[in-house]
């Protein structure tokens, strides 16, 4: 039974993902995860200050309910399901991310540089997270969905725009990968 | 019961976001840079099987678990928008490594600071609701 405990392959999650987006669709609902941040927006009350906020928010709860059931899950994958939560990325990536002064890279789950509770007090931390956070808000919206609804849900339903908007995704990963963080880290 | 059947499919995502390491800054971080098969295989095979199901849906006579008809609704054309946003979003994937499904998965494991990128990308996208009129869409 210790193979519940690995990693999962690609060949197992992304059938798996895929699973994911099937049964919402045979729920009657469309995958798409970053319309919540436009939900709980509403339900702070930013209807006040756009009309893009005004909305019936109510009838996206059920998509809040995944968000709770991905939180759920994250628990349960990462408590109950996992011992060594380290994640074999390839050497030549640890040793470059080393250099960046990731030191944790090929030891934990996320890099302890941004993840542990030390960056709640690290002012660099704070700014890129902050920073990351905006941009995928942000960007999510404009681009009209994330990985969930045009990566996943749009392009298996061929949507032209959902692939513009995926190689938008890669440009904008190769930038902040290969131009940007030479110069932040 | 649809709102417990919601729930299951959510617990079912996060569990395979965080197995599967889609949710590792690490994986993010390697996908960039082109080190690993790992998540071009993820999203690979997810969308090659997402096409035949959605075709399955569409040419056979598929409904809901609750018998209504399954809408996809299409995305409306343009270019800049998709672009210019996907761009945004992608600048802010790589920094944060964690994108608006994963970045749930990692509240329930336990990863405190990453409630700063959640807040920030609800600030984010409030953003974009005040001065969308004036972007090119």
């Amino acid at each position: 039974m210790d193979w519940i405990y690995e990693p999962w392959p690609w060949y197992v999650s992304g059938p798996m993902i895929a699973l994911v987006m099937f049964l919402l669709l045979m729920v009657g609902k469309n995958f798409g995860m970053s319309s919540n941040l436009r939900t709980m927006c509403t339900i702070c009350g930013a209807g006040k200050k756009a009309d893009f906020f005004r909305f019936d928010w109510k009838a996206q709860r059920w998509n809040l309910v995944v968000v709770l059931g991905a939180i759920i899950g994250g628990f349960i994958g990462s408590h109950l399901m996992t011992v060594d939560s380290a994640v074999a990325i390839n050497p030549d990536t640890i040793s470059r991310l080393k250099e960046l002064g990731f030191s944790s890279a090929g030891k934990t789950y996320l890099p302890t540089e941004l993840f542990d509770m030390n960056a709640m007090t690290d002012m660099k931390s704070l700014i890129l997270l902050s920073l990351g956070g905006l941009l995928v808000g942000f960007g999510t919206r404009y681009a009209g969905g994330c990985t969930s609804g045009h990566a996943i849900s749009g392009l298996s339903n061929l949507q032209l725009p959902s692939l513009i908007a995926v190689v938008g995704f890669f440009i904008g990963g190769l930038i902040m990968i290969h131009l940007i963080f030479p110069l932040i880290f | 019961m649809r709102t417990l059947s919601y729930l299951l499919i959510g617990i079912l995502f996060g569990i395979t976001m965080f197995k599967s390491e889609a949710a590792s800054w690490f994986r993010i971080y390697e996908m960039f840079k082109f080190e690993s098969f790992h998540m071009y295989g993820i999203i690979g095979s997810t969308v090659i099987i997402g096409i035949i199901l959605v075709q399955l849906i569409k040419r056979m006579p598929i409904k809901s678990f609750y018998g209504e008809t399954i809408q996809f609704p299409p995305k409306a054309k343009s270019f800049s928008r998709y672009m210019f946003g996907g761009i945004l979003f992608g600048l802010g994937w790589a920094l944060a490594g964690a994108c608006p499904g994963p970045m749930f998965t990692l509240v329930g494991a336990g990863y405190v600071p990453i409630l700063v990128v959640i807040i920030a990308s609800i600030l984010g996208t409030f953003l974009y609701g005040l001065i969308k009129d004036k972007l090119p869409h």
